[in-house]
């Protein structure tokens, strides 16, 4: 196994172990005292994240800092050392299966760890400083940080499971973060019918990764993830080189889950709705961190789709297909959060579609860059919803970039980043999804299937949606930032409106500069880095050694032959998209509400989101709450009751029955011999006198009669 | 279910018998106590459940940690064996193993918070709380007795105080609801019954018979009982008989179609009444069946036989069924009866799929359904002694009004859910692969998990419903939780909370046992 021990240790482990622990501590003393300490006790979720960013941070420098492509800590499997011999973290959970070891709790820790160690992190920290400023006042105060640690904890367990099922795990307590933040106005019957929206959303795709899983499991018998790679890599190789038929169908039910999770089409229908949650939750859970869990999923299991081609044709269809269709409603909304949330989903749909053109460098860097820019932008818009007391609708906005000076140049930098501005982070990363996009194939050597992967019109399609995408997002950015900055003030609420606290600004700041610089070139300082982004150089595509039947991770990125139609590409598709929002918005060359009538069903087409929710509405729910309420609940209440009464009503009436001839036909004989003893009794009545005397007649005269009987008969 | 002689002689322990007569005890000084001293009553009532809650968890860790006297027959440790009714070779014969030990254990628990969760009681507090004490001697009993006779009295002793505590205590339905799980349980207990006679006649009768339990099964499995008996129905002897013990139990459980006295009864029962019929009557089915039922029809248990397929069929169609039929409720009560329903499917689901993996995660669901459902009842309790109904669409935003209740509620309705880091989770994750990897229920699992996606939806509607959105104006001045009602829920939260974060703590218990079981109905000879 690839693991330099001399380099990355035991020391490394418990930092990690502390990474993980210490927003669990912090959320433990918050749910149950929190409310007694002072400040609410906003400080103690606040500084626990601070600790785990503090160590992230050393992790990664020292990860990266290393150069390798290839690092990779399993806590479980350390090589040539048994789990007793390292302080190496490995956890026998569920003890009663065979062969042990299979369910054990370890963590996987590689250079893809390392990155993702630190958006949560860093975005979570920025998070929870901002929300001191955002949510001050609110009476939920205390619960809103415990809930803000419990995520982070149940982020970073994902982030470092080595393990599937425990990923499913700590993937499902995000899910009930997510819950527990988007309805945390429960009071608001939408926040209530969001938080419930997205859960159950999620929990369909949900179930269907776990019958994946399943799958999985049952010809591999392992939930370990490098133990599935290789046990897939020696199945393809004894196999000649395709894969197990298994490998497809729970490659593509696996894919489900990030399909809810990641808001691909079509479960994306919940990540609009969440943003009923407060604004920080928005751009923690449902732009930087919760929502890319997906992604991170395909990620991890990339040497594992890099040997189905077909599942990972797929994958790259419904990102395109999530990128344009999510970019063709985000033109539309009036709603400044909605309006980000579409962008997300489309957003990450460039991410799910490069990941599945075979690039993992640039599916999970747009992931960072993305983190970096889309949390800004939506912290960014938290402080112009908090400066416009709480109104989002960008109609009622304008004229505030100089009102709000350092919320505007955060998020117009932001935006430059999303809209692929040269230089700006998001403009490498983007500029590498179009690469991978238009050259599918050129991501696997030695895997089957591969050669001909890129070939026909499905291959080609990404290659065609994702710049229109990017176009689009260029053109709905701007047309934001112009409506809600620039222009005259369109309400009262505008005109009046102040900037935010430090603490809602600093990590503004912090979150806009690195969406210009994080991916630029000289960052880390690496001398290699001449020309090239950094993040080329730590992760790069896995390989696969047919002969042996085993998975190769290449010690050093081979080196990319530059190609400039991508970067062409990018740069028409960013600038006329921005031309186009500045023609419209700006100059008013072209009025909207014009060209809106003129693509008038396109444009409510748009505007009311496909109609998918009405869909879902009519086509799903509507026939479950008719099968339960009719074919089951029915069903049960008159036909399985109905049987159940009328067994004891037939019983009663059988009682009735032999009730009506026990008082006529038996009772009748009793009462006939009732009748007959009365008679009986009458005829005796006569001899009862009751007179003494008599009596005693009659007893002696029995007396002598019995005693003559016994004396001369016996 | 191996065979072999008692191990030892001299003094055997008596913690069994404790634990099942010390409620015996508790009652006959209840009835002693005059009508008024009620809150001497109810103390000894606590007390009278403590002591078994103190033994069964001296013996659950003594289990756990393997310090307890070795195995003895077939697994069975603190083994208590005395002649009772010699004539018919009815003994008295007791013992606890790895699968009794944590339900022992939950039953116990879930009587000792059920006489604080009756605290309020006020009408009939002598005889209610006798007939509590009584209903736990039934209880713990059947969960302990090794000889077939001896549990049949157990079971039947079990059903007179369920009826009265329903009849009597109940709500404005009681009568019916009691009459009507009477009548059900009673129909399961006949068929038993036959089933019981019919086995010990052929395993010898009056001369040589026997009702011990653990040597019917090597009886039954080695063949020696099927010469010259009778069939039934075309049936041969193992099969009827087998099917007959099914039905018995299978009530009990209960399985879908014979699961509406379960609702009924539920409805109607107090709070701790149903708080026990949820947490530990129902796992009395399950419990039949992996002690008694699955071990005597070795012939039939095997994986993919027409018996395993139709076991997995009910499991599944318990599942789906119970959770649809949950979702159209408005009677909080009764959803979470069909909660019931849809969760104990799982576990014959777990039975279905014939392997360890299986068949410990349905024991381990019989525990963890233990405990969420006893919240759930608990948590239904709460509400309905502040409002005085149960219609979940006339509540709305307690959250506000009571936020410990919502928190502690929100426990115990997401183990129910099944929510990773809870111990639900655990279980059925367990039962589902075990299925998924047993060829003949394969399909079933994948169709099962519908039942996880309605489980979510009705229990988030149900969140909703109660806890969210505006508060209704009618609830202004409602409390929040008081410290007795806590007092009831935390021990399940956190029993819920535990083993869903540590699972081998109870899976560690189980294990040897359930292996055990799992070797003797799946591999021939043995």
């Amino acid at each position: 196994m690839r693991f330099d021990w001399g380099t990355f240790g035991d020391t490394e482990v418990q930092m990690m172990i502390w990474i993980l622990l210490l927003p669990l501590i912090g959320f433990t003393i918050q749910i149950f005292v929190g409310n007694k300490l002072p400040r609410r006790g906003d400080w103690v979720p606040t500084a626990a994240i601070g600790g785990s960013l503090v160590l992230a941070l050393s992790l990664f420098v020292r990860a990266i800092k290393m150069h390798k492509p290839d690092l990779l800590v399993h806590t479980a499997h350390p090589e040539g050392a048994s789990v007793a011999d390292t302080n190496g973290l490995a956890i026998n959970w569920l003890t009663s299966a065979s062969p042990d070891g299979n369910f054990v709790f370890a963590f996987l820790f590689d250079n893809i760890t390392a990155v993702m160690l630190v958006v949560v992190t860093l975005v979570s920290f920025l998070v929870h400083v901002f929300s001191i400023g955002y949510m001050h006042g609110d009476k939920r105060y205390n619960r809103f940080f415990a809930h803000l640690g419990l995520f982070s904890f149940s982020m970073i367990g994902l982030v470092l499971s080595a393990n599937f099922l425990f990923l499913l795990i700590f993937w499902e307590l995000v899910g009930l973060c997510s819950y527990l933040l988007i309805g945390y106005y429960f009071e608001k019957e939408s926040a209530a019918n969001a938080c419930k929206k997205a859960f159950l959303t999620c929990r369909v795709g949900d179930t269907l990764m776990l019958i994946g899983m399943l799958l999985i499991w049952k010809h591999t018998g392992t939930f370990d993830f490098v133990e599935i790679f290789d046990q897939v890599a020696k199945a393809t190789a004894a196999n000649g080189g395709a894969p197990p038929d298994w490998c497809l169908t729970a490659g593509i039910l696996v894919f489900c889950g990030p399909i809810g999770k990641s808001a691909q089409f079509p479960l994306h229908i919940w990540l609009p709705d969440a943003m009923e949650g407060p604004t920080p939750v928005s751009a923690l859970i449902h732009a930087a961190t919760m929502v890319v869990a997906g992604v991170f999923l395909v990620a991890r299991m990339f040497p594992y789709y890099m040997f189905v081609p077909d599942a990972m044709l797929v994958i790259a269809l419904f990102g395109a297909v999530t990128a344009i269709f999510a970019a063709t409603i985000g033109i539309t909304q009036w709603d400044i959060k909605k309006v980000l949330a579409y962008s997300t989903v489309s957003q990450l749909g460039f991410m799910v579609a490069a990941l599945g053109c075979g690039s993992l460098s640039a599916g999970f860097f747009h992931l960072m860059t993305h983190a970096w820019f889309k949390a800004c932008l939506f912290l960014g818009s938290g402080s112009v919803i908090h400066g416009m007391h709480h109104h989002q609708d960008m109609r009622q906005m304008g004229g505030l970039r100089h009102k709000m000076p350092v919320t505007y140049w955060c998020m117009l930098l932001s935006t430059c980043a999303i809209a692929g501005v040269p230089l700006f982070s998001g403009f490498y990363s983007k500029d590498a999804i179009i690469a991978a996009t238009l050259d599918p194939h050129a991501g696997f050597q030695g895997v089957a299937g591969w050669e001909q992967a890129g070939e026909g019109f499905l291959w080609s399609l990404p290659s065609l949606l994702i710049p229109i995408a990017a176009l689009m997002t260029a053109f709905y950015m701007f047309r934001l930032i112009f409506l809600t900055f620039h222009g005259e003030p369109k309400s009262e609420h505008a005109e009046q409106a102040h900037e935010s606290p430090w603490t809602m600004t600093l990590p503004l700041v912090v979150l806009g500069t690195l969406g210009v610089f994080g991916a630029a070139p000289w960052i880390l300082d690496f001398d290699f880095m001449g020309h090239d982004i950094w993040f080329n150089h730590v992760v790069t595509n896995p390989t696969f050694d047919a002969a042996a039947g085993v998975i190769a991770y290449p010690a050093v990125v081979p080196e990319h032959h530059h190609s400039w139609l991508p970067v062409i590409i990018s740069l028409i598709v960013a600038g006329s998209g921005i031309l186009l929002a500045f023609s419209f918005y700006k100059w008013k060359r072209f009025s909207p509400e014009k060209a809106a009538k003129k693509w008038g069903s396109l444009y409510r087409w748009c505007f009311n989101k496909y109609y998918v929710d009405e869909f879902v509405l009519k086509v799903v729910v509507r026939p479950l709450v008719f099968t339960w309420n009719v074919w089951c609940a029915a069903f049960d209440k008159f036909v399985i009751d109905g049987l159940v009464n009328g067994v004891g009503r037939t019983g009663k009436q059988l009682a009735d029955g032999s009730g009506w001839a026990d008082k006529n036909i038996v009772d009748g004989f009793v009462n006939a011999m009732a009748f007959m003893t009365q008679i009986f009794g009458a005829i005796a009545r006569i001899f009862q006198t009751g007179f003494l005397q008599h009596y005693l007649t009659v007893l002696a005269g029995g007396a002598a009669a019995g005693t003559a009987i016994f004396y001369f008969f016996l | 279910m191996q065979g072999g002689p008692v191990s030892g002689g001299g003094a055997q322990p008596i913690y069994l018998t404790l634990l099942t007569f010390a409620p015996l005890l508790g009652m006959l000084a209840i009835l002693c106590i005059p009508k008024a001293k009620k809150e001497v009553i109810r103390t000894v009532a606590a007390a009278a459940t403590l002591l078994p809650l103190v033994i069964s968890i001296f013996l659950y860790v003594q289990d756990w940690n393997g310090t307890g006297p070795s195995h003895g027959q077939a697994g069975m440790r603190f083994v208590e064996k005395h002649g009772w009714i010699d004539s018919f070779h009815i003994e008295y014969f007791l013992g606890m193993d790895g699968i009794s030990a944590p339900i022992i254990l939950l039953s116990c628990l879930l009587f000792f918070i059920a006489v604080f969760s009756s605290w309020t009681i006020n009408k009939g507090v002598k005889g209610y709380f006798a007939l509590l004490c009584l209903l736990e001697v039934g209880v713990n009993g059947c969960f302990l007795s090794l000889d077939f006779f001896l549990f049949y009295v157990f079971w039947e002793l079990m059903l007179l105080p369920m009826y009265f505590l329903i009849g009597i205590w109940g709500g404005p339905r009681r009568e019916y609801a009691a009459i009507k799980f009477f009548l059900y349980t009673l129909a399961g207990s006949v068929l038993m019954l036959v089933a019981l006679v019919a086995i010990y006649l052929q395993s010898g009768g009056l001369e040589s018979g026997t009702f011990n339990i653990l040597q019917l099964q090597e009886l039954m499995k080695s063949g020696a009982l099927q010469e010259g008996a009778p069939s039934l129905l075309g049936m041969d002897f193992q099969t009827w008989t087998f099917w007959f013990l099914f039905l018995g139990f299978a009530v009990k459980i209960p399985i879908v179609p014979l699961h509406t006295w379960l609702p009924d009864a539920h409805v109607e029962a107090p709070t701790a009444i149903s708080v026990i019929l949820a947490g530990i009557l129902l796992k009395l089915g399950a419990y039949g069946m992996m002690r008694i039922n699955f071990p005597l029809g070795t012939a039939l248990m095997e994986p993919g036989s027409g018996t395993t397929i139709a076991i997995g069929v009910i499991g599944m169609v318990s599942i789906v069924y119970g959770a649809f039929v949950a979702m159209a409720q408005t009677d909080f009560k009764r959803l979470v009866a069909y909660s019931s329903v849809s969760h104990m499917g799982f576990v014959i689901l777990g039975f279905a799929a014939l392997n360890d993996m299986g068949m410990n995660g349905a024991a381990a669901q019989l525990f963890n359904h233990g405990t969420s459902s006893a919240m759930m009842f608990l948590i239904v309790g709460v509400v309905y002694d502040r409002v005085h109904h149960r219609n979940l669409n006339d509540f709305g935003g307690l959250g506000l009004k009571m936020p410990y209740y919502s928190g502690l509620a929100t426990v115990g309705l997401f183990a129910a859910l099944g929510l990773p880091g809870l111990a639900n989770f655990v279980s059925e994750i367990m039962i589902l692969i075990g299925a998924f990897n047993a060829p003949h229920t394969q399909w079933m699992a994948v169709v099962s998990v519908i039942g996880i996606v309605i489980g979510a939806a009705y229990i988030l509607w149900t969140i909703q419903r109660v806890f969210l959105g505006k508060l209704n104006p009618k609830y202004e001045e409602i409390t929040d939780i008081d410290g007795r009602e806590a007092f009831c829920q935390i021990p399940f939260a956190a029993l819920c909370v535990l083993f869903g974060v540590a699972p081998f703590l109870l899976l560690d218990v189980f294990r040897d046992s359930i292996k055990s079981l799992v070797t003797f109905l799946t591999v021939a000879g043995g």
